[in-house]
């Protein structure tokens, strides 16, 4: 029993991670319609931008808060402006190009993304800074919580309640809505949809940035190929969850993260990637809108 | 005479290789309700379009004297146009008072925002009464509705209304075209686009009847309402 309630805790702690990749995914194909598949780039980008910027302060050695929240904020700032860079030069100049030529685009965007990362930063894994020490936390009838984790939990639940008080309570959020609703209706309403659209991808970016960090802290190995796997994860959650509903990317990645956690500890460390593909088949044949796939009421 | 407030010369509009509006000529001054009527796909959403900037144009398109040809579609706005678009275009998952704040987007005057809220409330009370209700959930009526509130939300000095009776019940199209009237005596003026031409013309001063993306009449709506043609291809009689 402690040890189920123990797998829990970590399918939870791996899932809010997911998330936080997801929400990037799903937000922008809630306002452009399109996979940005360098999302997962942009995250690689991320651990690297924290890697260097440990490394010029000095810190990559002095585990603590303060290393924590220094990181964090520059991965955020780095992946925001990749994100915006992205969305500005590759994706925009297409923005009333046919669905297959952006997509192509955004292939190419990636693969530009690991294999020039392999070039700048070499092929070989880098040992991510300490961010902070792991340890138990609280010891609660044999169920560890440890700092690794409650830090993970908690960033990601700060960083998901800020992105809903964004969506849904102030001014921009609800442009962010209307445009992915209507973008036309939108502009006719005073909204200049491509500074949403930019807004979008720096929000979505950030948020994988503060992922990178996260996952570092965790499993401190980064290489140019790292965001690969964990990105198609996050996407298949995000469709899972249904795509371009952000409660529902969340919702799909807490499945994912805990399924994945569950499958490894029950029945083999084998079946560990083979999971997101499975899922992602069982949904596109039965429920391809996802859990809690858009549907709208829209009378004409 | 009043003064010219919009003042489209030449326009032109193509969809691919489709010449949707071949060379329109016409104005609307301060104060006035004119009309555009014609059948289905004579280019009267286009038009609406054109003046909204969301299609691309050759021509010349004048509001207030300034030519809007290069100014984006959301840059309009803040100019005094305001659009209720065909199909009414309501955030059907935001609720009515979000759809009604999204009208007032490129606006900072609070205080001034809120006495136009209670204006719309006003204007129809069933809008008050749900404010909470998801837009996506109101009857076709109350659509419509919102769509027009949503629209005065931005403080126009023209209104453009796409088919505002379009799907309505004949007593939820009287009580709009009430409205629609009772605006214009307040001093908004009114670029109406209508396939229910006769009770578009009873509530207009002037009206231009689009064939094909072309003007074939211009008149006071008074005299197209006892034009012959008119009367036959248009009013049904
Ligand atoms: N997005 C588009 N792509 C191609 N052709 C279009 C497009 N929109 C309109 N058209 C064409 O342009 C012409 C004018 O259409 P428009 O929608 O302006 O007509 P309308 O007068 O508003 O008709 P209705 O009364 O049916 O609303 C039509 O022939 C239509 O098929
Ligand atoms: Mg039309």
């Amino acid at each position: 029993m402690q040890d189920f309630i123990q797998h829990i805790i970590n399918g939870i702690s791996l899932g809010s991670i997911y998330a936080l990749i997801a929400l990037g995914y799903t937000m922008v194909y809630g306002i452009l319609k399109m996979i940005n598949f360098a999302h997962s780039d942009v995250y690689m980008v991320g651990a690297f931008a924290a890697y260097y910027v440990a490394r010029f302060l000095g810190i990559e050695n002095n585990p603590g808060f303060s290393t924590l929240i220094t990181l964090l904020l520059f991965s955020m700032l780095s992946c925001a402006i990749l994100g915006l860079a992205i969305e500005r030069f590759a994706y925009r100049p297409l923005r009333k190009a046919p669905k297959l030529n952006i997509l192509i685009t955004a292939i190419g965007v990636s693969l530009f993304l690991e294999y020039g990362g392999q070039v700048v930063f070499g092929a070989d894994p880098k040992v991510f800074p300490e961010v902070m020490k792991d340890f138990v936390l609280f010891n609660i009838a044999d169920v560890e919580l440890k700092s690794f984790d409650v830090t993970v939990l908690l960033v990601s639940l700060i960083a998901m309640l800020g992105l809903q008080f964004l969506i849904f309570k102030t001014k921009l959020g609800r442009a962010m809505r209307a445009v992915s609703a209507n973008s036309s209706v939108a502009s006719l309403l005073g909204v200049n949809p491509d500074r949403i659209i930019t807004f979008t991808f720096i929000v979505g970016s950030a948020l994988a940035g503060i992922g990178s960090v996260l996952v570092g802290m965790k499993y401190p190995k980064i290489d140019p190929l790292m965001g690969m796997m964990i990105g198609l994860k996050a996407f298949v959650a995000a469709v899972l969850g249904g795509i371009g509903n952000v409660g529902g990317a969340v919702l799909g990645a807490l499945i994912m993260g805990l399924s994945e956690e569950m499958v490894v500890a029950y029945l083999s460390s084998t079946y560990r990637d083979a999971l997101a593909f499975g899922i992602l088949i069982v949904i596109l044949i039965f429920k391809p809108a996802g859990l809690l796939g858009k549907y709208s009421v829209e009378k004409v | 005479m009043s003064s010219v407030l919009l003042n489209v010369e030449n326009l032109e509009v193509f969809y691919g290789s489709i010449h949707a509006l071949k060379g329109l000529n016409f104005t609307v001054n301060t104060g006035e309700v004119v009309s555009l009527i014609g059948a289905n796909g004579a280019g009267k959403t286009t038009t609406l379009r054109a003046i909204s900037g969301l299609v691309p144009v050759r021509g010349k398109i004048e509001f207030s004297g300034k030519d809007l040809v290069s100014v984006p579609t959301h840059q309009r706005v803040s100019l005094g146009i305001a659009q209720s678009p065909e199909g009414r275009g309501v955030f059907p998952q935001m609720s009515i008072l979000e759809n009604l704040e999204m009208g007032a987007y490129s606006r900072s005057d609070k205080a001034q925002i809120k006495t136009d809220l209670e204006m719309c409330f006003d204007l129809f009370p069933r809008l008050k009464e749900r404010l909470q209700q998801m837009a996506g959930t109101l009857s076709g009526g109350e659509q419509q509705m919102l769509a027009i509130s949503r629209a005065l939300m931005c403080k126009p000095k023209m209104l453009l209304l796409d088919e505002p009776s379009l799907g309505l019940a004949p007593l939820i199209v009287a009580q709009i075209f009430e409205i629609v009237k009772k605006l214009n005596n307040e001093g908004m003026t009114i670029l109406l686009v209508e396939q229910n031409a006769r009770m578009a013309l009873k509530i207009s001063h002037r009206a231009y009847v689009l064939e094909t993306g072309r003007i074939v009449m211009a008149d006071s709506a008074q005299n197209l309402l006892s034009n012959d043609e008119v009367r036959k291809s248009y009013l049904g009689i």
